[in-house]
């Protein structure tokens, strides 16, 4: 089960004609799928449209009912693969996965998709992950639907433009036989709002009836020759008709007076933004009624040559507002002005920014400089002419510490890399490479393992440079997610293949985690409709691994640190794989919790444990923090005179874990640590041998305290 | 960066009057999420347009998260609100914690005209400031100090405290907080009412509600639990022990007494630290030493030489073993204090497991300072005895085998004073304690910086070699920088970096600055 379910808000999706939907962007995308008619969805998770596929598990018996298959893809390629119902059948299918990197490893089927051309109608809906928030590389995912040909929707930022556009994108799909890439920004996906919603519908042929009559035609193959006709299709039918959807349906939007001497090109998704900025210049309303036109690109590719021309016309400057690089947009118009003779002047990226987000200050800055330039009678007096001082505030930079994110409190990767970092203390650093998942959190302080990160899965491929071995043997890193999205057969196969000497470690948290806890094969948990409990080590021998250490509580530190060590020294010279099991904290919590609650309520007995430290005997070395980094393990200055340095100090959200006295044994640090077990509802046989063992404990220590001098609090 | 560059001027253009734009700065895992819903909730069912957005992702995994609200009076249109806050441009900015307002703040989202900031003022560290092998912890005085300046209004308190004393979570006091101050134009009654729908710790959620609108509104900023004790009553601490002993702790306390104050401050806990370690023989020892150093220092250098001395004497006597952590452990004090902390009540029992490694070291070092000094400095013996005792023990120290065990580890502290360790430990007092002597006769000062060295030595097994070892090499720089004028300065800077990482990389480099010049 996912981290956050969404159960509740799955009923929200069953609302028919006319009625009003409140809630956030995914549930509306999901919304409108169903009022759709979409036949099947799938996908893979990952931030910002994570939630979309923890929306559709949810959902699913919904979705049955209405007779819609609901796939939790493989990986990206899987979901973009799968697509390929709507090629032959007139069934609509929609798949959804984060861009550009989901984008990257789905651009073979995707590729093949587009050539093929689809008949039903074929939507990708991508979570484009730019900006604030962001953990990928910054890159934009406009360029694959420029080479491949499909068409880009990135509608305005509202609930009723994100429906419209999933309805409107199969129909486009539809009538120009191509694929249509749906795009969400971050911020999207998760803003609340309102849609009035109409029915679902139920496909008019299902996957389930399709398969009663199969359907095969020899010009979608991707082969010579009609691959190269695939090509001239493209340009010579499908383009054209998507141009003609695009004009007749309106899909793009004008806004603001039609004769004003400038105008402002927008990328849908950046529509609010544009209008926050022209509301803060007093050049429009609350409702987003503009003195200056607008022309809003809900279809950012392609670029419609007569609209541009249309909204050019009579026009002395224009702005472009395209969020990203390269700047493709602005280019496709500049070459359309410049083809039709147009003297209108382009302005965009000499204004804004090359590179980066579209923040609100940049925005607001970019404008002001375009406006200065074209028209600035119609600033207002404050930005033509600035009287105010800005206020000094102090500068506090250098103060606030940067707040990367990290392992949760009671992670269960935290003490594999307690051990790899006590082991490079003995046999020094080595060749480490890490994987996409929560444990690159390890490449950053304390633990600073593991550097270059090629992708999903990829983590032991990266490593294949030094697959021959060497002085010290490379260790590489590779999650259960990523294990079984492409480790299985790019990482793992490729080390058996190529007779690696070199160390992989499988951290196995039973759940794709970093994306929110989905349930991946080799999860522990029953779950109705998906099959799991499959062993990650049995995967791993079955292609040929024969140096496999199953460690099934990663906690013990002692035992961690000894199989890596044999890792790193046996004399075999084959892949060696390390396979360490723990449930991820933050899902064991939410599970067990309420459970524990309620045992404690009903009188059963329950042991609860939470870690402390002595602080008269922590001497505020850190080292045990060195090898932690725990949110609930910080520091605390004692009133003590005699004391200098902060003390270790453990709160209440500890949750027993146990990583801190494992990693104070295996290291040797100190003894400060302490695990308390609070014990309710003990058994009157536990009492009872307790309060003896009290009595007798109180006996001595008052014995001990008539014999010595020692201090006490102030009375 | 500059903030205050950043910050435009004040846009009134009319457009947005009546919006509210409300931001939430927290660390992943704050609940900032659960806040957000409140907000909006309680927004809607009052008759205003709203919107909310959030950026998730791994952020969320205790990274700074930011959540964003915009609200306005429902009228005929739709309103077109933003995604994002803009710098000068947010009315209410909510920070979870005292950095995140400071985080806040850099990037523009607190200006004078129209911000108000709630924001509590506990600390949650970041890893950065944690590991540092000294003091790392950054400093929350000077993140208040610009929001003061920064916001129209500023309330803040540890919300954090008072949320866990109403048995709920930050989320809780912070949208009390919000209430409290006013700047919603919505009653508390409404603000409940959001709260009862969320539908989820309803009554601990309105109880830490409603200590926060309390505190808001009666504006009291003083924390009655964070009231210090009184200075004097924590001079004079409780003594407990037989009527002897007591008599006999009283002779060396009047010596004590009889010190300047600034010096006695200092003095008295050092006492007692060294007093506890052992025993008052112990605390005569302790006087001696401390007495020689406040002979050689005067009033006209504010007893700095003494002070020095009381406190880092008292450290290096008391110094980390075996005997002390059992001692410590094995307390009626700490037995109740982590029965308090860990809220084991009546009807409730606790086990206690300690985490204990000794290696040869500490036992060798417990031995007579004879044998001990053989046995150590032969590594055959050093290995056998690794091997019989070097791995983790586990002691349940509740219950009473090894509670015992403990006891009598514990009872060994005047034993201590023939012990090899204690002869090693001696030794390395002395050596120290003349060179600052000697030195204090030619540059005082420096000795005060030798003195404040001692700070180096901390932690146990490999972490305190490593203290040691930075002691040694702090401590051998000084042949470079003595008769140098800034020669106390450079020892402090010295020191300084030996606290920055683990390693000592810094304190090689300062060392070799110091080798640079001091050639020259």
């Amino acid at each position: 089960m996912a981290e956050r379910s969404f159960k509740k808000e799955v009923e929200h999706l069953k609302l028919g004609e006319g009625q009003t939907f409140t809630g956030e962007g995914i549930l509306a995308i999901t919304k409108a799928l169903l009022e759709s008619g979409v036949g099947y969805v799938g996908g893979y998770q990952g931030a910002p449209i994570s939630h979309l596929m923890d929306v559709l598990a949810d959902a699913e018996e919904l979705l049955t009912e209405l007779g819609v298959r609901y796939e939790a893809n493989a990986s990206e390629a899987a979901a973009a693969a799968m697509l390929a119902a709507s090629v032959h059948y007139p069934i609509r299918g929609a798949v959804t996965f984060k861009g550009p990197v989901g984008v990257n490893v789905a651009s073979d089927a995707l590729a093949n998709l587009a050539s093929s051309g689809v008949n039903g109608g074929a939507l990708v809906i991508v979570g484009e992950d730019y900006g604030e928030g962001s953990s990928i590389m910054q890159e934009r995912s406009h360029a694959f639907a420029m080479k491949s040909q499909f068409w880009l929707l990135d509608p305005r930022p509202n609930l009723p433009s994100i429906v419209a556009s999933v309805k409107k994108g199969f129909e486009l799909s539809e009538a120009s036989n191509t694929p249509v890439m749906l795009m969400v920004r971050i911020r999207a996906c998760h803003v609340t709002g309102t849609f009035e919603t109409s029915d679902n519908v139920r496909p008019a042929l299902t996957t389930h009836d399709a398969l009663s009559s199969p359907r095969k035609d020899f010009n979608r193959v991707v082969l010579p020759p009609m691959s190269f006709m695939h090509e001239h299709d493209k340009i010579n039918n499908r383009w054209p008709a998507a141009e003609k959807f695009i004009r007749e349906h309106k899909l793009n939007e004008t806004f603001g007076p039609e004769n004003h001497p400038i105008g402002i090109v927008v990328q849908g998704g950046m529509y609010n933004s544009v209008i926050r900025s022209l509301q803060r210049l007093g050049l429009a309303d609350l409702y987003g009624n503009s003195q200056v036109p607008l022309y809003v690109m809900n279809v950012a590719y392609p670029v419609i040559p007569s609209e541009v021309l249309e909204f050019s016309e009579g026009k002395d400057s224009l702005l472009i507002i395209e969020e990203g690089q390269p700047e493709f947009i602005e280019q496709a118009i500049g070459a359309v002005l410049y083809k039709n003779d147009r003297k209108t002047r382009l302005s965009g990226k000499d204004v804004f920014p090359m590179a980066g987000e579209y923040t609100g200050q940049v925005m607001l800055d970019g404008l002001t400089a375009f406006l200065k330039k074209t028209m600035p009678e119609i600033l207002p007096g404050a930005v033509r002419a600035p009287n105010q001082e800005a206020p000094q505030i102090p500068d506090i930079s250098e103060t606030v510490p940067i707040r990367p994110p990290g392992f949760c409190t009671g992670c269960p990767e935290r003490p594999i890399f307690a051990a790899i970092k006590i082991v490079q203390e003995e046999l020094g650093e080595h060749q480490i490479s890490g994987d996409i998942g929560c444990h690159l959190f390890a490449s950053l302080p304390p633990f600073e393992i593991g550097g270059a990160t090629m992708g999903y899965g990829l983590g032991p491929a990266s490593n294949a440079a030094f697959d021959g071995g060497g002085d010290k043997r490379a260790i590489s890193i590779l999650g259960d997610g990523g294990f079984w999205h492409n480790g299985l057969s790019s990482s793992i196969g490729n080390m058996v293949f190529n007779r690696s000497d070199s160390v992989a470690v499988i951290v196995d948290n039973f759940y794709s985690a970093a994306t929110g806890g989905q349930d991946v094969l080799s999860s522990r948990a029953d779950n109705p409709t998906k099959a799991t409990n499959n062993p990650i080590s049995d995967a791993v021998r079955g292609v040929g691994v024969k140096w496999v250490r199953q460690i099934d509580r990663t906690y013990d530190v002692p035992k961690m640190a000894a199989i890596v060590r044999e890792a790193l020294t046996t004399d075999y010279d084959g892949p060696k794989v390390i396979v360490a099991s723990s449930e991820c904290m933050l899902n064991r919590q939410r599970r067990e919790k309420p459970q524990r609650n309620l045992a404690i309520k009903e009188g059963r007995r329950v042991e609860a444990p939470r870690f402390g430290v002595d602080e008269d005997i922590c001497t505020g070395d850190h080292a045990c923090i060195r090898l932690s980094g725990c949110p609930s393990l910080s520091l605390k200055h004692l009133d003590d005179p005699l004391r200098d340095d902060p003390v270790a100090s453990i709160d209440q959200t500890c949750v027993g874990c146990g990583n801190c006295g494992e990693v104070a044994d295996a290291a040797v640090l100190c003894p400060s640590f302490y695990r308390a077990d609070v014990i309710h509802n003990p058994t009157s046989w536990e009492s009872m041998i307790g309060k003896w063992r009290s009595m007798m404990i109180t006996w001595l220590q008052n014995r001990r305290s008539r014999k010595q001098v020692t201090f006490g609090a102030a009375s | 960066m500059n903030v205050a560059q950043n910050t435009p001027e004040t846009l009134n253009s009319g457009a947005l009057d009546g919006v509210i734009k409300l931001a939430v700065m927290a660390v992943g895992g704050q609940g900032g999420g659960v806040l957000t819903g409140w907000i909006e909730s309680l927004a809607r069912h009052e008759g205003y347009s709203c919107q909310a957005t959030s950026v998730a992702g791994v952020a969320q995994r205790t990274g700074a998260t930011i959540y964003y609200v915009e609200m306005a009076p429902a009228g005929d249109g739709v309103p077109v609100f933003s995604l994002a806050p803009a710098n000068g441009d947010v009315d209410i900015l909510i920070a979870a914690e005292m950095m995140e307002a400071g985080r806040a703040i850099m990037r523009g989202f607190v200006t004078p005209d129209r911000t108000t900031l709630i924001a509590s003022s506990h600390r949650a560290l970041a890893v950065s400031e944690k590991m540092v092998p000294g003091d790392g912890i950054a400093d929350a005085g000077e993140v208040l100090a610009a929001a003061e300046i920064a916001a129209d209004r500023l309330v803040s308190f540890d919300m954090e405290q008072l949320a866990v004393k109403n048995g709920s979570v930050i989320s809780a006091t912070l949208f009390g907080a919000l209430a409290g101050s006013g700047a919603l134009p919505f009653d508390r009654a409404a603000f409940e009412e959001a709260i009862k729908r969320g539908g989820k710790g309803v009554d601990a959620s309105l109880k830490a509600f409603g200590a926060a609108y309390e505190k808001t509104r009666t504006g009291t900023t003083d924390d009655s639990d964070n009231i210090l004790p009184d200075p004097e009553t924590k001079l004079y601490a409780q003594v407990n022990g037989s009527t002897k002993q007591k008599a006999a702790y009283d002779s060396v306390f009047q010596k004590i007494t009889n010190l300047p104050s600034e010096v006695r401050e200092l003095a008295e806990p050092g006492l007692r630290k060294v007093v506890e370690f052992m025993d008052v023989e112990y605390g005569h020892e302790y006087f001696s030493r401390l007495q020689s150093f406040v002979q050689m220092d005067n009033a006209e250098q504010g007893w700095e030489l003494a002070r020095e001395a009381a406190k880092y004497i008292s450290n290096a006597m008391a110094y980390d073993d075996v005997i002390r952590v059992a001692d410590l452990k094995t307390r009626a004090a700490r037995g109740d204090r982590i029965r308090t902390e860990m809220k084991a009540g009546s009807g409730k029992l606790l086990q206690v497991t300690e985490f204990l490694h000794p290696r040869a070291e500490e036992i060798v070092g417990m031995l007579p300072a004879r044998l001990g000094a053989r046995w150590e400095a032969s590594p055959k013996m050093m290995a056998r005895i690794n091997r019989w005792f070097n791995r983790g023990r586990r002691l349940r120290s509740d219950s009473l085998r090894h509670f015992i065990m403990l006891y009598i580890l514990g009872g060994l502290k005047t034993y201590r004073r023939r012990s090899h360790r204690h002869a090693l430990e001696q030794a390395h007092l002395k050596k120290w304690l003349d060179l600052c002597k000697k030195t204090a006769t030619e540059d005082y000062s420096l000795a005060v910086e030798i003195l404040k060295c001692r700070r180096l030595i901390k932690g146990y097994s490999d972490t305190h070699a490593r203290g040691l070892s930075k002691f040694d090499r702090a401590i051998s720089s000084i042949e470079l920088l003595k008769g140098r004028n800034d020669a106390s300065q450079w020892l402090s800077r010295i020191r300084d970096a030996a606290l920055k990482d683990e390693k000592g990389e810094a304190l090689d480099g300062a060392i070799k600055t110091v080798e640079s010049f001091a050639r020259n």
